[in-house]
């Protein structure tokens, strides 16, 4: 393996772990400020019962994100310094004001765990909000970071007039990818979050398990990811018009549109063959591409043959991430929506019906399998750059030695994690 | 050139630096100590020791470890080229670090819900306490190695490392160590403030130990500086920095001695103090060096505009950071906070 291969294999591997912690991270909190926030309203139990469980949960989780996430800010330097002498001081603004954010996470996260006996119920509510907010904004502010590397706003003036950089624009204000970027994958996470909780209590439904807690997890678990999942599509839908505007490519990659066409037709599904352009076994949808693309059913979309061979990223992989991702998200939605009706329509069936619970149960890894292949999509499809049309990935790797050695380490640490986890939170039993 | 507020931009990022680097040392160095006495706990009263340790350090250790992510940010903001060297001449040894980092997090957290007599117990205090004291080592060589003068960088920013100057010199070896006893002696004072009676009096003894200790390897590595490390040996040989020389040892000492004489409230002063002396004697002896002797914090800083942002973001950063931290603190750190809990 080369030290690019070995390097993009760690940073992944250590992205997609830190993902599933980082989700966790915004979204549990949430999570156990409703149910903190409904005791506190109806004093029931069940509810407190409930924050008190997840927060237990959480402590172990967060530590896990907290660590990795410290961990990927060594690897950024350690795995691509060339890229960090580079964009380091473009980026780091982004990073900063995450830190700051992050910082007020972990104290707010300190004073909700242990803080149960020591504050007033609505000073330790507020604690949680903390961490809900704060935790949030982590999320919004670090994807800038991302942003930058897609469409690096004012890279010119970086190079040749670094006097007159300013952050806030590069970064922030004058980087259409940001805010699109930033709320769509933040979102995300409420989802994966969402599905993920609800199909916990679903499974212990199918097994016999019907009380009002469990009932009660339910319901707070797929408000927040019904509401996430419907709203997905709509940020979805306006990423893919910023990501055709600056990134007509990658566009091109993910939707293996091997040709420059007018009224371009969408691809479902399908197998794209890099080789030859053709695509086998996909469904066409006539214009829907240059409608979503650009608003227009006539309007041409740029493809594949107007980018250099050498500069296409992975278009299989990024093309099946893309339809996977879409995938999931539309399945969620009509899973959110089912659900919505059937409670408002049928409330006593949220405990009883099993089909319900299966449905929820084999739903509930798709927000987290949306999110980390919606990362794929992000980035093998900016591949071979690390940042966008500037510099590859392959001229900002480490020329350390013993990169093998890291990768097989971290790749076996994190595989250790993550079994132990699994084994303790399946453990884990609702609080007294 | 540039100003920030008619200061020096680049120094002022230097002081902020430092404080992130003083915050973590008594705030993370003394979860990193706290790891080694659980290492070492032993006695009829080790698992309370452990508990004593594991509520200590529960609801802050997160927020303390932030300042390690800070220094980082800071350090590839403003100097990203010093940023890249030290990646490449430390892609061990911080590889190492992050290896610690993470499972010291993961086992102290794995930990929090196993009883103290299953094995699972046992498992994850082991790997709690080694790699709370292999951490502080390595980070402690880093340290060292960077004013050693055995790593060099090439105008071209080629990075090569003398071994026997950086990973083997006993001055890096020495630093590393004391930063281990530094931690250790920490925690020690703060758990005597934090516990009563004879768990108190436990951690009255360890404090002595690791204090004795500390002496006694500050009092080996002082004449191996000279030829070890001779640019830190220059700065501590001016007349300049006598003073907090001697005001070092004098904290040291009131510290000590205020453990022995079981006036905890000021010990715990005095070996803050003590170490935000002994830290900030070493960067003032750094500066403006970042990699002695190639990279400077003046060669590699970057152009002002990240510099402003980070300097005038700080205050609005800090003026919601402090309160949180007070607050925090508040809470979990009053006197005697362990006495009050059931």
């Amino acid at each position: 393996m080369s030290n690019l291969d070995a390097a993009r294999f760690q940073m992944a591997y250590s992205l997609f772990f830190h993902m599933m912690f980082a989700a966790l991270g915004v979204g549990m909190p949430l999570l156990m400020v409703i149910a903190e926030g409904l005791y506190l309203r109806t004093r029931k139990d069940t509810y407190r019962r409930l924050a008190k469980t997840w927060a237990k949960a959480t402590g172990l989780l967060f530590a896990i994100g907290a660590v990795s996430g410290t961990a990927l800010s060594f690897e950024l330097g350690l795995l691509w310094p060339s890229f960090m002498e580079f964009a380091g001081s473009a980026i780091g603004p982004a990073f900063t004001l995450e830190g700051y954010a992050f910082f007020l996470e972990a104290i707010f996260l300190g004073l909700y765990l242990y803080g149960w006996d020591r504050l007033s119920p609505r000073g330790h509510w507020l604690t949680g909000v903390g961490i809900a907010f704060s935790g949030a904004m982590s999320s919004v502010l670090v994807t800038a970071t991302n942003a930058w590397m897609q469409n690096p706003v004012g890279v010119e003036t970086l190079v040749n007039d670094p006097a007159n950089v300013d952050p806030w624009n590069m970064l922030f204000f004058g980087n259409s990818t940001w805010p699109l970027m930033a709320i769509h994958s933040t979102i995300a996470t409420l989802a994966a979050v969402g599905f993920a909780v609800a199909g916990v209590y679903a499974w212990q439904m199918l097994k016999g398990k019907r009380d009002e807690i469990r009932k009660h997890g339910l319901t707070i678990a797929m408000a927040v990811g019904t509401i996430a999942a419907i709203t997905m599509p709509l940020t979805g839908d306006l990423s893919a018009k910023v990501l055709a505007k600056n990134q007509p490519a990658k566009f091109a990659a993910m939707e293996a549109l091997f040709e420059t066409r007018k009224g371009a037709p969408l691809l479902v599904g399908g197998v794209p063959n890099v080789e030859t352009g053709e695509i086998s076994y996909g469904i066409e949808i006539p214009y829907a591409l240059s409608f979503l693309a650009h608003g227009d059913f006539t309007s041409e979309v740029m493809g594949l043959d107007q980018v250099p061979r050498d500069q296409w990223a992975n278009v299989p992989l990024v093309h099946y991430s893309f339809q996977i991702m879409v995938g999931a998200g539309v399945v969620m939605m009509l899973v959110g929506l089912y659900y919505a009706w059937l409670r408002w329509k049928r409330p006593d069936q949220i405990l009883q019906s099993r089909r319900l619970h299966w449905i929820l149960l084999l739903s509930s890894p798709l927000g987290y399998l949306a999110l980390q292949t919606g990362w794929i999509v992000s980035e093998v499809g900016r591949q071979p750059w690390i940042v966008w049309e500037v510099m590859t990935t392959a001229s900002a790797v480490t020329p350390s030695p013993g990169l093998m050695t890291s990768v097989i380490g971290f790749t076996t640490l994190y595989t250790l994690l993550a079994v132990v986890l699994v084994f303790l939170l399946r453990r884990l039993r609702h609080v007294q | 050139m540039n100003t920030w507020l008619g200061l020096d931009p680049i120094l002022a990022v230097g002081a902020v630096i430092l404080l992130a680097i003083l915050a973590y040392a008594v705030l993370g160095g003394a979860d990193f100590g706290g790891g080694i006495w659980d290492l070492l706990a032993t006695g009829p009263r080790r698992e309370q020791h452990r508990l004593a340790i594991a509520k200590a350090m529960g609801p802050v250790w997160e927020a303390n470890h932030v300042w390690i992510i800070f220094i980082l940010v800071i350090l590839f903001t403003v100097f990203p080229p010093a940023f890249k060297s030290l990646s490449i001449a430390f892609f061990g040894l911080f590889h190492f670090v992050l290896v610690g980092i993470v499972l010291r997090g993961a086992a102290f957290v794995f930990r929090a819900n196993a009883e103290t007599t299953s094995p699972s117990w046992r498992l994850w205090t082991q790997i709690f306490g080694a790699a709370s004291l292999i951490t502080p080592f390595l980070l402690g060589m880093a340290v060292g190695a960077v004013s050693g003068g055995g790593i060099r960088v090439s105008p071209a920013g080629v990075v090569t490392i003398n071994a026997a100057q950086t990973w083997f010199s006993p001055v890096t070896i020495g630093i590393g160590l004391l930063t281990v006893a530094l931690s250790a002696y920490l925690a020690a004072v703060y758990l005597t403030v934090e516990t009563r009676g004879e768990m108190q009096e436990d951690f009255r003894k360890r404090s002595l130990w690791a204090g004795s200790v500390m002496f006694a390897l500050a009092a080996i590595l002082l004449p191996l500086i000279p030829t070890g490390s001779p640019h830190l040996w220059e700065h501590m040989a001016s007349p300049l920095s006598a003073p907090p020389m001697v005001l070092g040892v004098l904290l040291a000492i009131v510290s000590a001695l205020s453990v022995y004489r079981r006036n905890y409230g000021l010990a715990r002063f005095a070996a803050v103090a003590q170490v935000l002396v002994i830290l900030g004697g070493w960067a003032f002896g750094h500066w403006p060096y970042i990699i002695y002797p190639d990279v400077t914090a003046y060669n590699s800083a970057t152009a002002i505009p990240a510099i402003r942002f980070l300097l005038n973001t700080l205050p609005f950063g800090l003026a919601l950071l402090i309160p949180a931290l007070w607050l925090l603190f508040k809470v979990f750190k009053g006197e005697h906070p362990q006495a009050e809990t059931k």
